[in-house]
C-alpha cells in the first residue's frame, strides 16, 4: 500500500521534497559510495528464484543483507537478526533456512528461493491465496517467512495434522494473529490441494 | 457487505513480498543514522568523546545544541527532550546522533562515542519513587493522580456481617514485540521542510512533535506512513522521537535522506513497554454474596518522562472496578516517575493491569464467601440501568449473565471443573488441571471528553467512474483498517467493495482522523466514514443526480460523473460529534467515560506440570460483545491475537531489569508464544448492535488483551491451590509459591 513517492499534496503549501525512487522489483538501486571498508568484497554468483545473479559482497555478509540490499529482494524481512523469528526464512536447495544466519559465501552453490519466487508471475500459489482468504496475514511482516515455512511443511506433510502444523511453523514468530488463522490458511491450502489432486507447490 | 469476509485490501502485496516497509524503501544518496545513548539510568552529562580510528570529519553529528527549534517531544507534557542535554533520566536515553553513507562504518563508529556521565542515585521501582529516593518529577514524583468515588466505602465498611478481603497484585513490563522493529527515513532542510516516511500508528502525533522541533509551519512538515509491521501501541508515541532524530540528522546533512532503523536489541532496550503496576484491593461482601464496597489503589511505573502515563493511568483507573454493580467504590491511582525508559502505550493501555488485579481478587472474594467464581460474578455483574464506578449509567442493551452462561456452556465449565477436582485429588498426579474465568469490559474510543477534543475528520472523495477514495489518517497496522473502512463505505454507498480505495496516510493528503489507538478506529472513525458516504449520496440526491429511492452501482457511477462534470469535484468531509447523552466531568472524574464498551467473558483451561512447574493453556474460550461484527475473520483474528498476547503476559513475558536497563532485550530470552504454545481458541461473538457505531459496530482491538491473564492465573489456582498474584506466572514463580505453601503447611 505504501507509496514512497510523495502523493499529490492537496494542500497548496505542502512541503516540496526531492522525489524518491520507488523500490519496485527490477529497478536498479543506487548504492552508497564505496568507502575504505568496501575492500574485501568479492564477486560471486547466486542462483535466486531461478535466475543467476552476479553480486559483489563480503564473503561473510549475511545472505539476508545481500538479498535485500544488493538484489532488491526486500520481501525477505529481518525481525531479530539471531535466528529466532523466522522472518528472514528462504529456501536453500529446498531446505528452509534463516538467511540472517547464513554467510553469503555458503549460499553460492545453492538454489535459493525467496518469497518473490513463490508466485508464478501474477498467479498466486494456493497457500498465498489462503493466507489472504483465511486471515493468515495481518501486518504482513512475518508473512513471507511464514508462507515459506508453510510450503516446507506441506511438502513434508501434504495433509498435515494439527500437531504437525504447530511443529512445522514453530520456528516462525507472529505477534498479530495468535496463529489460529495461519493454521486455517495451511489447512485450507492442504484441503484444496487434495481436492485438485496433482496440484503442486514449489 | 457488513458481516462478510471480503479479501483484505492490501492482501496481495503482503503475500508476495511486494509490500514496502520502511527498511524496504530506496532513497538516493542515503545516509544511515545511529543513536548514541546513555547506559546509566540517572546522571549528569559531562562530555562526549569521539574515539577510535575513524574518519569522524566524514560523519554527520547532531547534539542537543544543534536542534533548530524546541528540544522537546511535544505530547501531553513538555518534559522530554529529543536529545539529552545535562541531566540523564534513563538508560537508553539519546544523547548524540551520527550518520554516514557507509552502514558498516556507522555500526563500528557507534561503539566509539563515549559519553562521560556522572551518575546520580537512580529510582528504579514504584516503591522507591513513592518514598522519594530521589526527586524526579514535581514534588512527589507523581505524573498524575486520580480519585474516582461513588457512595462511601468508609461508611460501608462499618456495617456488620460483611466479609472483608484484601489483596495485592503486581504486573511486570511487557514488550509489544511487533516483528518489524521501529524505523524512519527523513528528508529535512530549511528550504524544503521536513518529510518523514516510517513505521507508525499516528501520523499526526509525529507531525505535532516535529513542527516545534524545527520551528516550521505546519504545512512544512509532512508525515507518510510506510507499510507497518505491527504496532500494538509500540508505534503510538515513540515514533515521534525516531522521526525527530532522523530529521535532525538530515537537516544537519543539508537535506540528504537519513534512515534510522533500530535493530531488535536497541528497539527492546529503549522503546516503550507496558507499564509495570501494583494494585491493592479491599473489598466488602455481604451474606448474599453481593459486593458492598470496593477500594482500589492502582499505581503504575511511568518511567523517566510523563509521555502518555497520565492517560494510561486514566484508563486503568476507570477499568479498575470492572463491570460489576457495587454501590460504594473508591479508586485512588498514581503514575509514578522512575528512571526506567518511559513506559507507554500497549494494547489495553492500563486496563490489562488493573483488570488482572480485580479478576484475581474476585476469585479470592468468591472463595471467601463460599461461592464458585462463576456464581459470585453472576450475582454482581452490571445490568442495564446500573452504574459503573464513574457513575456512568449503562444504557447499552447488555446481558452479561447470558454471556457468562454462554462461556460456561462453550467451555464445558461445570463438568470440567468437577472432573479436574477429582483427578487433581489423586495421589501423585504429576499433571494438574484447572479452569478459570474472567469477566470484564473495555471502553471504545478516547476517555471522557477525549473524542470531543480530538474532533476527528474524515474525507470521502468520488472520482470519475464512481470509485471512491477514503481520506483518513487512521493507519493499517495489520488489524484491517483498510478493509473495514472499505466495507463500511461500500455498505453506505451501495457500491462494490472493489470500488473503494483507502488513501495512504500522508499528512499532506489526508485530514486528521485521530490516532490509531484506543479501539477507536472502527467505532469512531468508521462512523465518520459511514456519515461521509451518506453525505456524498445526499449531495447527489439534492443536486438531482440521483433520483428515486434506490440506485444501482452503474447509476451511482453516472451520477458521480455528472456531478464532477458540473462542479469539478465531489467530496464530503465529516467531523466527530459525540452520541447524545455522553457527558463527562473531568474535575470529579464522573460521567460517561466511554460512549460504549466491549464486554467479555473468557475461560481458560490449564495444565500445570508439578515436576517442572510449567503451566500450559490447553483450551481457551472467548465470548465477547463488540457490537455488530463487520468482518468475522478479521475480528476473530483480533481476538485470537489479543488472547495470545495475553497468554504471553500471563505465563512467559518477563522483562528483566538491571540498573534500569532491560537485559533480556533479545527474542532469544524474551519469550513470546509460538505456534506450539497456543491452545485452540473458541471465539464467540455475542452481537448486540451499538446504535451509534457504523452498522452497530464497537471497538475490538484491546478488549482481548484484558481477560486472559487473570483467567489463566485463576485456572492455575484451581489446578494447584496456589494463589499467584504477580505476572508472569513463569515456572520459577509457580515453584516459589508451591515451596512457600509447603513451608506454611509445615509450620501451620
Amino acid at each position: 500500500m505504501a507509496d514512497p513517492k510523495p502523493a499529490n499534496a492537496n494542500k497548496a503549501a505542502g512541503p516540496k521534497t526531492k522525489a524518491v525512487k520507488a523500490a519496485t522489483s527490477g529497478s536498479s538501486k543506487s548504492k552508497a559510495k564505496p568507502s575504505a571498508t568496501a575492500t574485501g568484497k568479492i564477486p560471486m554468483t547466486l542462483s535466486v528464484n531461478g535466475k543467476s545473479l552476479k553480486v559483489e559482497a563480503f564473503p561473510m555478509a549475511r545472505l539476508l543483507d545481500v538479498l535485500r540490499e544488493s538484489l532488491d529482494l526486500t520481501g525477505t524481512k529481518e525481525g531479530c537478526g539471531e535466528g529466532e523469528c523466522g522472518a528472514c526464512s528462504v529456501f536453500m536447495d529446498g531446505r528452509l533456512v534463516n538467511s540472517c544466519l547464513v554467510p553469503v559465501l555458503q549460499a553460492t552453490t545453492a538454489k535459493i528461493v525467496t518469497i518473490e519466487g513463490v508466485a508464478d508471475g501474477n498467479k498466486l500459489q494456493p497457500i498465498q491465496e489462503t493466507f489472504i482468504t483465511e486471515g493468515g496475514a495481518q501486518c504482513g511482516i512475518c508473512t513471507p517467512g511464514m508462507i515459506l515455512a508453510a510450503i516446507a511443511l506441506l511438502k513434508k506433510h501434504p495433509q498435515p495434522t494439527d500437531a504437525q502444523i504447530r511443529e512445522g511453523l514453530s520456528g516462525n514468530l507472529c505477534r498479530c494473529t495468535g496463529y489460529m488463522k495461519i493454521f486455517d490458511s495451511v489447512r485450507v491450502a492442504a484441503e484444496r490441494a487434495l481436492a485438485n489432486e496433482g496440484a503442486s507447490t514449489p | 457487505m457488513i458481516g462478510t469476509n471480503v479479501p483484505r485490501k492490501e492482501g496481495i502485496p503482503k503475500v508476495t513480498g511486494a509490500a514496502l516497509y520502511i527498511d524496504d524503501m530506496v532513497f538516493d544518496e542515503l545516509l544511515h543514522g545511529a543513536t548514541i545513548r546513555s547506559t546509566v539510568p540517572h546522571g549528569t552529562l559531562v562530555d562526549v568523546h569521539f574515539e577510535g580510528d575513524l574518519p569522524w570529519d566524514e560523519f554527520v553529528v547532531v547534539r542537543a545544541s544543534d536542534v533548530p527549534g524546541d528540544n522537546v517531544v511535544t505530547m501531553i507534557e513538555s518534559d522530554q527532550p529529543f536529545l539529552a542535554d545535562g541531566r540523564i533520566m534513563h538508560a537508553g536515553e539519546a544523547v548524540v546522533l551520527i550518520a554516514h553513507a557507509d552502514k558498516d562504518l556507522v555500526a563500528r563508529a557507534r561503539k566509539h562515542v563515549r559519553l562521560e556521565i556522572t551518575p546520580l542515585e537512580p529510582v528504579l521501582s514504584i516503591a522507591d519513587s513513592v518514598a522519594k529516593k530521589a526527586t524526579l518529577y514535581a514534588k512527589d514524583n507523581a505524573f498524575k493522580r486520580f480519585l474516582v468515588e461513588k457512595g462511601s466505602t468508609k461508611d460501608a465498611f462499618k456495617a456488620d456481617g460483611l466479609t472483608i478481603v484484601e489483596g495485592e497484585y503486581t504486573t511486570g513490563a511487557q514488550e509489544q514485540l511487533y516483528i518489524e522493529p521501529n524505523g524512519m527515513v527523513a528528508i529535512a532542510s530549511e528550504k524544503e521542510g521536513v518529510t518523514i516516511w516510517g513505521s507508525l500508528q499516528c501520523p499526526y502525533y509525529v507531525h505535532k512533535a516535529l513542527v516545534p522541533l524545527f520551528g516550521l509551519g505546519a504545512d512544512n512538515v509532512r508525515i507518510v506512513q510506510a507499510t507497518t509491521g505491527g504496532g500494538f501501541g509500540g508505534k503510538e508515541e515513540f515514533p515521534s522521537i525516531i522521526a525527530g532524530h532522523a530529521a535532525l540528522l538530515s537537516w544537519k546533512a543539508g537535506g540528504k535522506p537519513v534512515k534510522l532503523i533500530y535493530d531488535r536489541a536497541e528497539d527492546m532496550w529503549v522503546t516503550t513497554k507496558r507499564h509495570p503496576s501494583i494494585t491493592r484491593h479491599k473489598t466488602a461482601i455481604d451474606a448474599k454474596g453481593k459486593l458492598v464496597a470496593m477500594e482500589v489503589d492502582f499505581r503504575i511505573d511511568g518511567g523517566a518522562y510523563a509521555t502518555l502515563s497520565s492517560v494510561v493511568l486514566s484508563r486503568g483507573t476507570i477499568h479498575a472496578c470492572g463491570p460489576y454493580a457495587c454501590p460504594n467504590q473508591r479508586i485512588t491511582a498514581a503514575a509514578m516517575a522512575t528512571n526506567h525508559p518511559p513506559h507507554g502505550a500497549f494494547r489495553g493501555f492500563g486496563a490489562p493491569q488493573s483488570i488482572f488485579g480485580l479478576e484475581r481478587h474476585l476469585d479470592r472474594c468468591a472463595a471467601a464467601v463460599g461461592l464458585t467464581p462463576d456464581e459470585f460474578r453472576r450475582r454482581n455483574l452490571l445490568k442495564p440501568g446500573q452504574t459503573t464506578a464513574t457513575h456512568q449509567v449503562i444504557e447499552e442493551k447488555i446481558d452479561l449473565p447470558a454471556m457468562l452462561d454462554l462461556a460456561l456452556k462453550r467451555s464445558d465449565w461445570a463438568k470440567k471443573r468437577e472432573a479436574f477436582e477429582v483427578e487433581n485429588a489423586k495421589e501423585g498426579a504429576r499433571i494438574k488441571r484447572g479452569i478459570g474465568l474472567a469477566s470484564f469490559f473495555h471502553g471504545s474510543g478516547f476517555t471522557g471528553s477525549g473524542e470531543v477534543y480530538l474532533a476527528s475528520v474524515v474525507g470521502v472523495r468520488a472520482r470519475q467512474g464512481g470509485t471512491i477514495e477514503i481520506l483518513a489518517s487512521s493507519t493499517e497496522i495489520g488489524q484491517g483498517t483498510n478493509t473495514i473502512f472499505a466495507q463500511i463505505a461500500s455498505e453506505a454507498l451501495n457500491i462494490p467493495y472493489e470500488w473503494i480505495q483507502i488513501a495512504n496516510p500522508d499528512t499532506a493528503n489526508v485530514p486528521d482522523s485521530g490516532p490509531t489507538v484506543a479501539s477507536r478506529t472502527c467505532m469512531v472513525v468508521g462512523k465518520l466514514v459511514e456519515r461521509g458516504c451518506r453525505q456524498l449520496v445526499d449531495a447527489l440526491r439534492k443536486g438531482g443526480f440521483l433520483a428515486g429511492d434506490g440506485y444501482d452501482a452503474k447509476q451511482f457511477a453516472r451520477a458521480c460523473d455528472a456531478y464532477i462534470f458540473r462542479h469539478g469535484k465531489l467530496e464530503a468531509t465529516t467531523t466527530y460529534t459525540p452520541p447524545p447523552g455522553v457527558e463527562w466531568d473531568e474535575k470529579r472524574y464522573r460521567g460517561s467515560a466511554y460512549a460504549a464498551y466491549g464486554w467479555a467473558v473468557y475461560v481458560a483451561e490449564v495444565s500445570v506440570d508439578m515436576l517442572t512447574w510449567e503451566a500450559r493453556v490447553e483450551h481457551f474460550t472467548a465470548v465477547q460483545d463488540i457490537g455488530k461484527v463487520i468482518h468475522p475473520v478479521l475480528a476473530a483474528g483480533q481476538v485470537e491475537g489479543g488472547v495470545t498476547q495475553g497468554i504471553g503476559f500471563a505465563l512467559y513475558e518477563d522483562v528483566v531489569w538491571r540498573d534500569g536497563s532491560m537485559i533480556n532485550n533479545q527474542m532469544t530470552n524474551y519469550i513470546i508464544p509460538t505456534a506450539a504454545d497456543v491452545p485452540p481458541i473458541d471465539v464467540v461473538f455475542h452481537e448486540v448492535p451499538f446504535a451509534h457505531g457504523p452498522s452497530g459496530a464497537k471497538g475490538v482491538g484491546e478488549l482481548p488483551m484484558d481477560g486472559p491473564a487473570p483467567a489463566i492465573l485463576n485456572a492455575i489456582e484451581h489446578a494447584t491451590g496456589l494463589s499467584i498474584t504477580s505476572l508472569p506466572a513463569a515456572p520459577e514463580v509457580i515453584m516459589a509459591a508451591a515451596l512457600k505453601n509447603a513451608a506454611e503447611a509445615t509450620h501451620g
